[in-house]
């Protein structure tokens, strides 16, 4: 799950990590009303979309009066800011983070995320800041260095200490550098990130070491202990689609094609639309419907891919194994009937009670060509969709 | 002969009052898997499908002689029960629990380190070794058993690979599911040596997917260590990056862990990858022919 910038730095303060003062607005008057309270001489007016690249965008704009926060407040919000990574229809802006505007005297990267390599969690650290990590990554990866982080021992302080020293954080500031990543740390581990990104870590003329932007991403897998950071979810930032799904703990992500696409198990539902592709045609969506699944499962899964114009026909491809094909069948059928069905339908059974499923789909009456095999199956959809 | 387990293995099953391991241990036990005890605390003393409950993995090992437990334990509380089999010292502990957070992982891979037990999985079917041991949720009717070593990191995937070949009438030795998720247990390279180890696998079908380089890894291990023919097949060449394609580990991140770049290197490091899905199998027999085993490696 993805939060805005301004919540990340809420949690941020909370953990004695330092980021700027500011102010969440809604309203082109709350930015304003916001930049008062703040009382700086200038001003930042930051536009809040779950994406990077907003600066780039004309996303984020420093105001040295009250009358240019105004402008630039009317000007960012309920704009479609494009970036690299909104996709060329771009996000509209809801939110401003109003922000005092500080001396910077440098700027620097840190971030933790998950190295695979070695299941451990590392701190990464630059001097290179404000560029894209993965940019530095690729033109100078001598100026990154990393930590890896014991889980029982956590950061320690001669680690953050090496980092400081290492990105050349100068001396008189190394202990409010050593508890800004202490404090990064902590937050990342407790609140159960993915990732956790700074960029820019600032220093500041009157000797501060601040988060001017924050990234925080959390694991999907442990919300259910993180409720506070549920509370941040922002659904006008997500696919109504993918939400909807979500709530039916189907795995469900949009693209651009025309079939449908109804699958179990991740590693087939990726296959499906690589398959898909190979003869000629374009996946719709990702939809995995887990292990799990119900017939009222099965049965929302069907209407979410079904609610999405752009789709010509539906392939169901399913080899059960916790998944019992009968399941499927039922679900398959209740939902055609339920929503109706006038578009083709594909339908491929394989594994746990594959014959109950087949006589359920033999039965029904519909209107469904059934496949003997992932290959025939991804031919005859494409086919029919043409 | 196979690789981890095998007709002897004596498993426990954790969480075993849950009903999707109620579901599976009558499964299990219906292939013959030697299913000698369940955990689940506080429901000591009593028995399912015919199976002793122990509240605790120590007492169940102790009163069972289990080497191997199967984990089917909600998400939330599954870390834990690793660490109890770990500390119960088996020999293997199969995670088949999906969702677990990554963190907890970290936990456990550290809790590990140093201690006898392997852990396969979290998020992964599970290990068969057909006609003689299945611990898991595949389907056990599509096995055969012969000399072909599979390993993944998808489930139903694997279902594919393992369903073409009995189709084909090839065997399978061993199939292990290593999970979807970025911080697991067992890795492609533990299987892919322990297949190379062993002498009744001839060949080995080893399955990824996007994100991480788990693959790339294991290409360059079977170039400098295997001598067995090895294909391949990697799942999300049309994955979108940036966005996990369900399981935790398929994501595409800062342009790294792309399906191009791992079929690229798999091919310089000899593998041959399928195209598709639909031709696992039939990648496979033509290595096998090409290799000149493709007879010793039909079962029928």
């Amino acid at each position: 799950m993805n939060i805005h910038e301004y919540q990340g730095k809420e949690i941020l303060r909370s953990y004695g990590v330092a980021v700027p003062n500011g102010k969440v607005a809604y309203t082109v008057d709350e930015a304003v009303d916001a930049a008062n309270a703040l009382g700086s001489n200038v001003s930042v007016v930051k536009a809040q979309i779950h994406a990077g690249g907003r600066g780039n965008a004309g996303g984020v704009k420093v105001a040295k009066n009250q009358d240019e926060v105004r402008t630039y407040a009317n000007e960012i919000l309920g704009k479609q800011l494009v970036t690299h990574q909104t996709g060329p229809e771009g996000k509209e802006v809801k939110r401003l983070l109003i922000e005092e505007g500080c001396d910077i005297q440098k700027e620097y990267y840190v971030g933790i995320v998950l190295d695979r390599a070695t299941s451990r969690v590392t701190m990464m650290a630059s001097e290179e800041g404000g560029t894209e990590i993965e940019e530095v990554a690729a033109n100078t990866p001598e100026k990154i260095f990393k930590e890896v982080i014991d889980p029982v021992a956590g950061l320690m302080p001669y680690q953050a200490r090496r980092l400081a020293f290492n990105i050349n954080i100068p001396d008189e500031l190394l202990g409010k550098a050593v508890k800004f990543m202490m404090g990064l740390y902590q937050v990342f581990v407790e609140k159960d990130c993915s990732i956790a990104e700074i960029n820019p870590l600032v220093t500041t003329g009157d000797g501060e070491v601040l988060a001017l932007d924050a990234k925080l991403n959390f694991d999907d897998n442990a919300l259910f202990r993180q409720k506070d950071i549920l509370e941040y979810r922002d659904l006008d930032e997500e696919d109504p689609k993918e939400i909807e799904a979500s709530k039916y703990d189907l795995s469900y992500i949009a693209l651009d094609g025309n079939i449908g696409c109804m699958v179990n198990g991740a590693g087939l539902a990726m296959a499906t639309m690589d398959t898909i592709k190979h003869y000629g045609g374009e996946p719709a969506n990702f939809l995995d419907v887990g292990g799990g699944a119900t017939t009222e499962k099965v049965t929302e899964a069907f209407k979410i891919i079904l609610s999405d114009s752009s789709v010509k026909g539906i392939l169901v491809n399913i080899f059960g194994g916790i998944m019992k094909c009968d399941v499927i069948a039922e679900g398959v059928v209740a939902a055609t009937k339920e929503v109706g069905l006038e578009i083709p339908l594909v339908v491929r059974l394989e594994g746990t009670n594959v014959k109950e499923g087949k006589q359920i789909l033999n039965e029904s009456e519909l209107n469904i060509t059934a496949s003997e095999s992932m290959a025939e199956a991804a031919q005859k959809i494409v086919e029919l969709v043409k | 002969m196979s690789v981890y387990i095998n007709k002897d293995t004596k498993v426990i099953v954790q969480g075993i009052t849950g009903s999707t391991a109620l579901f599976h241990t009558k499964q299990m036990l219906e292939y013959g898997t030697q299913i000698v005890g369940g955990v689940t605390p506080k429901k000591g003393g009593t028995e399912v499908e015919g199976v002793p409950v122990f509240n605790t993995v120590d007492e169940a090992v102790e009163q069972t002689g289990a080497t191997a437990s199967v984990v089917y334990v909600p998400a939330a509380f599954a870390a834990d029960a690793i660490m109890e089999a770990v500390d119960a010292e088996l020999d293997m502990v199969i995670c088949i629990t999906e969702h677990i957070p990554v963190i907890d992982m970290v936990k456990v891979k550290r809790y590990m380190e140093g201690k006898k037990t392997r852990l396969v999985g979290p998020n992964c079917p599970g290990v068969i070794t057909p006609e003689e041991c299945k611990i898991g949720i595949m389907p056990g009717y599509i096995h055969k058993k012969g000399h072909i070593g599979v390993v993944s990191r998808s489930g139903t995937l694997t279902y594919e690979a393992v369903h073409q070949l009995s189709e084909a009438g090839i065997g399978q030795s061993t199939a292990v599911g290593i999970g979807g998720d970025p911080v697991n247990g067992t890795d492609f390279i533990d299987v892919l040596q322990a297949f190379q180890d062993d002498p009744d696998t001839y060949g080995v079908i080893m399955i990824g997917e996007i994100g991480g380089t788990a693959e790339e890894e294991a290409a360059r291990f079977v170039k400098e260590n295997m001598d067995k023919p090895v294909v391949g097949f990697i799942g999300g060449r049309t994955a979108p990056p940036g966005k996990r394609m369900g399981h935790a580990g398929a994501i595409i991140s800062g342009g790294k862990g792309t399906a191009e770049e791992k079929i690229s290197v798999m091919n310089e490091c000899g593998i041959e990858v399928a195209e598709t899905p639909a031709v696992m199998g039939e990648t496979l027999i033509n290595v096998l022919k090409n290799n000149g085993i493709y007879e010793k490696c039909k079962t029928h």
